[in-house]
């Protein structure tokens, strides 16, 4: 190569060139953007609509049908939405943890020795998932409102639950007081039967010696709210629905819309689930299980420490899409009517008219939610992630 | 590998007698399963404890559920021309429902002396997307299938021309509108998904942020407020005077949505591509879109397929949240088909048929998905 190799000229630096059609992609975005909210503005004047988050404080003027807080029509409508947002995290908290809990068991299911078991496993995941989720949802919602049985004739398949298409009615225990006694001795034994198995895991790593932490942990965590429970006197009373007129009095509800979408959701994303712990057991040789077992380890300690361990790997990555599929899926909620983040939102704009801070606000928290799962997921993944060098 | 092949008897002889013979021992005896029934059921059902005990499980299940679903779907089921009176008093599945509105499930409501040319319009979309699964198609001859199937499809749909009535988009719906949206939604997502993928690899930073925030933000929010977006706020976004169709609001917006998912399927193509080969195609002095449109796409969306048909199927089914905005599509239909008084109980057969359809189309495409897998592992392994 000559020492006096002609100058490449500027506009032909590869550096230059980068920041020259970045400029023209991000000015191109810009006008782009530009072009449409000053369409919108101008649509909006038309309109005579005033933008602002101000519509958050007025009155929302309609009622919700479940809440876990108390909510009136007189309350602001930032508190109407934030209605929807515990029920959307209601119903995706208990989805999540159902979900998985079937899916796991499915998952092993097809994987099981006995052919029936495996067949029917198969059965339900091919079935499932090939099914449009909103269409599940539909089909539950009216089997429970048009299959059930009035409340009069309602099945009562355990003294004091009834089944009718007015929803699930349960009893409710009466504790007299020893309520928050139990739920406080529960939690205190949680962090004890923590601190236990941290406990037992050092003195395991420094002297060798092993201590059944798992089953006394399970133990506290069983015995001690017992234990508050009987001093308290062992209160027994049970708050029981009874039919009064046309419906159920006392006791809780499981509301029509509430159980289907939380039967759909399940029972769809379960069958994703299922698929991804097969995979993910399927992806520990079977040598490793033999190894274990050579080296003296009992069969539950085997599946805990050694194979679990790098299933969870393969598994963790994909469990996380699926928890937020789940949770993005119960906006589908809209459709039979439970009261979630998006039907409040679709009622709260309706009435406002302030459409595009509406649907800005649900994108938002639904970000915001979406984000937390796959920021708790990652911390999860990494903490189980094989330690490299 | 000649000289192995062509060893001289007296060698080959040598090296057998090094070859220990299997002990008689060693020799497995065949597997019970070959042998009976009886065996089979042994080994696969009563192996153990407690495999028997689940099998018991599984049977009592069966018992359970099989006979009362066998009558309700055949025994007491009523077949053609039942009138709603005669299904109740059956007492099982009434299909006389499908047979009295499934023109209606099928093609919502576009005029009825008119089917024929959804159905053919149909046939045409599904001929395309056979071509499309067929290897001998993964080039450019596929743009030439659906050139030629797409505006013939137009045709048929919309009419207007050579005889034909013309039928507005408001009157279409039910499974033309379903495969409509999710092919269209597929087909325009596309291009667009592997600009954002190749933007979220490149090395410049703004453009890499524009398309991370993009599919991000798609990806962290429901299909439903993506849908809300277009019916609600996309007329906004219009100069004054200018309107907005309906149907094709839902297919932007599905759109939209699609080609963040499916960015991130081209993105794992590009990624799994050794980086020797973009090395080698920089060294050949090639420029960006050339080494782009020459030496990485073709090989990086090869390996996409079957992510892409998964794709596909999610958008299908994803299409029936439609229901939400108001378009007739196969489960507004069925659904709607309910609202007549006197076929409302039957909501089990109308919603089974929809579903019966859905299964169909998701189960063919992800067998083809996992048959496409192999294929492309059998490839790569050798």
């Amino acid at each position: 190569m000559s020492q006096d190799a002609p100058k490449t000229p500027w506009w032909n630096d590869q550096g230059n060139r980068a920041i020259l059609y970045q400029v023209l992609v991000v000015g191109a975005v810009v006008l782009v953007g530009w072009y449409l909210i000053s369409n919108t503005l101008a649509n909006l004047a038309a309109r005579n609509i005033a933008t602002g988050f101000g519509f958050l404080g007025r009155e929302a003027g309609f009622a919700i049908g479940e809440s876990p807080i108390a909510f009136d029509p007189a309350d602001s409508y930032a508190k109407a939405i934030l209605v929807g947002l515990l029920n959307t995290l209601i119903v995706a908290v208990l989805g999540v943890a159902l979900s998985t809990v079937i899916g796991t068991i499915v998952g092993i299911a097809r994987l099981s020795g006995n052919w029936l078991v495996a067949r029917l496993a198969t059965l339900y995941v091919e079935t499932l998932r090939n099914i449009p989720v909103l269409l599940q949802l539909l089909f539950w919602y009216a089997l429970i409102t048009e299959g059930l049985p009035a409340a009069r004739q309602a099945f009562n398949p355990l003294p004091g639950v009834f089944l009718s298409n007015r929803g699930l009615k349960l009893p409710t225990p009466d504790w007299g007081g020893t309520e928050w006694a139990v739920l406080a001795a529960l939690l205190l034994a949680v962090l004890g039967a923590v601190m236990l198995a941290r406990w037992a895991r050092r003195r395991q790593a420094e002297t060798g010696q092993s201590f059944p932490s798992v089953r006394a942990g399970l133990g506290l965590i069983l015995g001690l709210p017992l234990l508050v429970w009987l001093l308290g006197g062992a209160p027994v009373a049970m708050q029981v629905p009874e039919l009064k007129g046309f419906n159920f009095e006392g006791g809780t509800t499981v509301s029509p819309e509430f159980a289907a979408l939380l039967t759909g959701l399940t029972l769809y994303t379960a069958s994703f689930i299922a698929e991804i712990v097969r995979s993910g057991i399927l992806a520990v040789s079977p040598g490793q299980t033999e190894a274990a077992l050579a080296l003296g380890l009992k069969r539950g300690q085997v599946l805990r420490l050694v194979v679990l361990p790098q299933a969870l790997r393969v598994i963790i990555p994909p469990l996380t899409s699926q928890y937020l599929n789940l949770t993005k899926n119960s906006s589908l909620a809209v459709a039979i009517g439970y009261p979630d983040l998006v039907s409040v939102g679709n009622t709260t704009i309706n009435q406002t008219g302030q459409a595009i801070e509406g649907v800005a606000l649900l994108m938002a928290v639904y970000l915001a939610v979406s984000l937390g799962i796959s920021v708790f997921m990652n911390w999860y993944d990494k903490k189980t992630a094989l330690v490299g060098r | 590998m000649t000289s192995n092949t062509n060893l001289d008897p007296k060698t080959a002889s040598e090296i057998a007698s090094h070859v220990e013979e299997p002990s008689q021992t060693e020799l497995r005896a065949p597997r019970r399963s070959a042998l009976n029934v009886l065996g089979w059921a042994r080994e696969n059902l009563f192996s153990s404890a407690p495999n028997t005990l689940l099998t018991v499980l599984a049977v009592s299940l069966l018992v359970w559920a099989v006979p009362p679903l066998l009558g309700w779907v055949l025994l007491k089921a009523t077949f053609l021309g039942a009138d709603p009176q005669a299904c109740r008093e059956a007492g099982g599945a009434c299909w006389s429902f499908i047979e009295v509105k499934h023109r209606f499930i099928l093609f919502g409501l576009y005029p009825h002396d008119e089917h024929w040319r959804p159905l053919l319009a149909m046939g045409l979309f599904l001929s395309a997307i056979a071509a499309s699964c067929d290897p001998r198609f993964w080039n450019l001859r596929i743009l030439a299938v659906w050139g030629a199937a797409l505006p013939f499809c137009g045709l048929l749909m919309w009419g207007g021309l050579l005889g034909l009535t013309f039928v507005g988009n408001d009157k279409w719906g039910g499974l033309p509108l379903t495969l409509i949206l999710a092919t269209l939604g597929i087909v325009l997502a596309f291009p667009l998904s592997v600009l954002l993928a190749l933007g979220r690899r490149s090395d410049m930073p703004a453009i890499r942020a524009i398309c991370v925030g993009y599919i991000e933000t798609v990806r962290g929010v429901p299909l439903v407020s993506v849908l809300f977006m277009a019916s609600i706020m996309f007329p906004l976004f219009l100069p004054e005077g200018m309107t907005i169709d309906k149907l094709l609001r839902a297919q932007l917006g599905i759109m939209l949505f699609t080609a963040a998912y499916l960015a991130e399927a081209v993105r794992g193509g590009l990624q799994a591509l050794p980086k020797g080969q973009y090395e080698a195609a920089d060294a050949l002095g090639l420029s960006y879109w050339q080494k782009m449109g020459l030496i990485i796409l073709p090989q990086a969306l090869r390996l996409v397929i079957p992510p892409i048909v998964n794709q596909f199927i999610s958008c299908f089914k994803d299409t029936s949240l439609v229901i939400i905005i108001g378009l007739y599509d196969l489960l507004t239909t069925a659904k709607t088909a309910l609202s007549d008084p006197l076929w409302r109980p039957f909501y089990i057969e109308s919603y089974v048929f929809a579903a019966f359809i859905y299964f169909l189309f998701c189960f063919f495409m992800s067998r083809y998905s996992q048959y496409l897998e192999k294929r492309l592992n059998a490839g790569l392994k050798r």
